[in-house]
């Protein structure tokens, strides 16, 4: 009789729990999604829905002209395969050089490797900012320490090109490469000694050992790193918008799109723009560049979900 | 000279010392071309006046001139400083707690966990850079959370539970915090996308034979999270902490400020002596929440 009722109010208990849980849960699923849903409904509508009352969500009129207002005017195809050419130039490259330098600073310890792995905390904790104009003017006349002007006369300006991303990327210094180094270093540090040295006395050499038993075990904390510096090259505008100022990358495109959309709906009858409608092809814009994301993540989550799980960020 | 080419000739452990330079090689030439010598320059302008001319650049030393001028003559320097840090401490604690709570919530099972997962992560690839500074300014979203607002839901919500809270004898200024972390429930959420993952990653190291053990002890759930969980979590706290203060302090107005005296007024030594005064900042709140949250911490080897 006591069991039962026992029994049963853990039962309520568990119940009431299960409720709250999905509440809160579906709650804040639709905090998130709220914004992204927001821009699907205003990017298929017409003007004439934007004052209708009765449209909330679902437009009364579909349209595709706010999508090409703002393909147009964002020259969206052109910054969308640069955009994924540069991303994936430096992604590439930082997962090689921060992977080097991770199994490094883990496992090939030598003398002062403790002192350099203090270098790498410092880099995550000084913001960014800090370094920022001597970066920039160091690239605005590059010199290579007097190597350059001494074979052409004068030194180059790697502005508006790719080569302070690609520079930067291919020596573990890019946007959070801190950040990775650390990422790769707790997690070989995390693999058993054992088979590090059951590859040494078969006879494979450190390099041999590194790319064809130490990386193949990596795999979960290469995907992490891969995807974070994929989504964050591709959101930055920090260093985009500083060294890229002419270039067409979807971060530059889309900090000047009010800018160029209220030029380009200011026809001279109207004297001023509807900014409800500015902001509604800002809205499409904004989705239209944040879309190629959403649909890699669709393709990788499950596997982005479950690797991380496995990185050993934990230590 | 030749025993240094020669690898064979050497003992195994000096041949992975060596190697280990050369791994670590790409990135100490990016440490210091890219990092270092910058480092050492924007501290050079900061105590210079700087002028740039056609030939390149005059840097004259002035001393602490311009580390005055950003903290007394300049108007805004004091107040994005004491903004970006305020932000920061009313947001991180609560970044912190709510991704941990989140972890916890999201490690349960419970039917279309992997769809919730998968929501929560969005943040990460969505919310950062130009987008979100061109979210605020979205017209279309703030009349339509200005029509939402209007009715009920969002009047009774805070409304409501702040006359509730405060019936009950909390202090004004708790109310006040906790009713104002709701209304900013997206930028929290939005924030914490890396954080939950980190937490959710620790949860899942923890040995579920402990848990096993302390149920049949009779421990509730709720003391399992505290007696378990928790301490065992402690020092993702302290890496979480650190994450939210660093990633809260890259992109504000106070970057924007630093920017623009660089970049626009071209005011190089100011604009430096403006990031380092930010810099010692941001070391100096590092230092002393670690400090705080390392005593607190339990390390379980």
């Amino acid at each position: 009789m006591h069991a039962t009722r026992l029994l049963s109010l853990e039962r309520w208990k568990k119940w009431i729990w299960s409720f709250v849980r999905l509440t809160l849960i579906a709650g804040l699923s639709f905090v998130i999604l709220y914004p992204v849903l927001q821009k699907i409904s205003t990017a298929f509508k017409a003007k004439s829905d934007l004052y209708s009352p009765i449209v909330v969500w679902l437009p009364e009129n579909y349209t595709l002209d706010n999508f090409v207002k703002a393909i147009g005017i964002m020259d969206y195809w052109q910054a969308l395969l640069n955009t994924f050419t540069l991303s994936a130039l430096t992604t590439i490259l930082t997962a090689i050089s921060c992977a080097l330098a991770g199994y490094g600073f883990a496992r090939l310890k030598f003398k002062g490797s403790q002192l350099l792995f203090a270098g790498v905390i410092l880099t995550i904790l000084v913001p960014p900012i800090t370094i920022l104009i001597p970066v920039y003017l160091n690239l605005k006349d590059f010199s290579l320490m007097g190597l350059i002007p001494l074979l052409t006369g004068k030194s180059v300006n790697l502005l508006n090109t790719y080569w302070p991303f690609i520079l930067t990327s291919a020596t573990a210094n890019s946007l959070k490469a801190g950040l990775y180094i650390f990422i790769f270093r707790q997690f070989f540090r995390g693999i058993p000694k054992e088979v590090e040295e059951a590859a040494y006395i078969d006879g494979a050499g450190v390099g041999k050992t590194f790319y064809r038993i130490m990386l193949p075990n990596a795999i979960p904390s290469i995907v992490t790193v891969l995807l974070f510096s994929f989504v964050w090259q591709w959101n930055d505008s920090f260093f985009t918008t500083t060294y890229l100022t002419s270039s067409k990358v979807m971060a530059t495109q889309l900090g000047s799109l009010p800018y160029n959309l209220a030029i380009l709906l200011e026809d001279g009858a109207n004297s001023k723009a509807d900014p409800f409608y500015l902001s509604m092809v800002q809205d499409t814009g904004i989705l239209l560049a944040i879309l190629p994301l959403i649909i890699i993540y669709l393709f990788v989550q499950r596997y982005f979900v479950e690797s991380i799980e496995r990185t050993g960020i934990v230590g | 000279m030749k025993s240094i080419l020669r690898l064979d000739r050497r003992s195994y452990n000096e041949q992975k010392a060596l190697m280990g330079f050369f791994y670590v090689l790409p990135w100490l030439l990016g440490f210091i071309f890219f990092f270092l010598i910058p480092l050492l320059s924007s501290l050079r302008y900061s105590l210079s006046s700087v002028q740039a001319n056609s030939d390149g650049l005059i840097v004259h030393f002035s001393g602490f001139q311009n580390y005055v001028e950003a903290l007394t003559v300049n108007t805004e320097f004091n107040r994005s400083l004491a903004d970006a840090i305020l932000n920061m401490v009313i947001n991180v604690p609560l970044i912190v707690i709510f991704s941990l709570f989140l972890a916890v919530l999201l490690n349960q099972k419970f039917i279309g966990r992997s769809l919730a997962r998968s929501i929560f992560f969005l943040p990460v690839i969505l919310a950062s850079g130009v987008i979100l500074s061109l979210e605020s300014t979205s017209l279309i979203q703030a009349v339509n959370d200005q029509n939402a607002g209007a009715g009920a839901i969002q009047g009774l919500g805070t409304f409501e539970l702040e006359g509730l809270m405060l019936d009950a004898g909390l202090s004004e200024w708790v109310v006040n915090y906790l009713t104002s972390a709701v209304s900013r429930i997206y930028s929290i959420v939005s924030q914490s996308g890396v954080q939950i993952l980190i937490f959710l990653a620790g949860i899942q190291t923890i040995s579920p034979q402990l848990y096993e053990a302390s149920k049949m002890e009779g421990a509730t759930g709720y003391e399992a999270f505290w007696k378990i969980t928790f301490p065992m979590v402690s020092p993702l706290i302290l890496v979480n902490s650190i994450y939210t203060i660093i990633d809260s302090f890259s992109n504000n107005a106070m970057t924007d400020l630093i920017r623009e005296t660089g970049f626009t007024q071209f005011n190089f030594g100011l604009s430096s002596a403006m990031a380092w005064l930010y810099f010692a900042a941001v070391a100096l709140i590092l230092a002393v929440s670690s400090y705080l949250i390392s005593k607190k911490v339990f390390y379980y080897d």
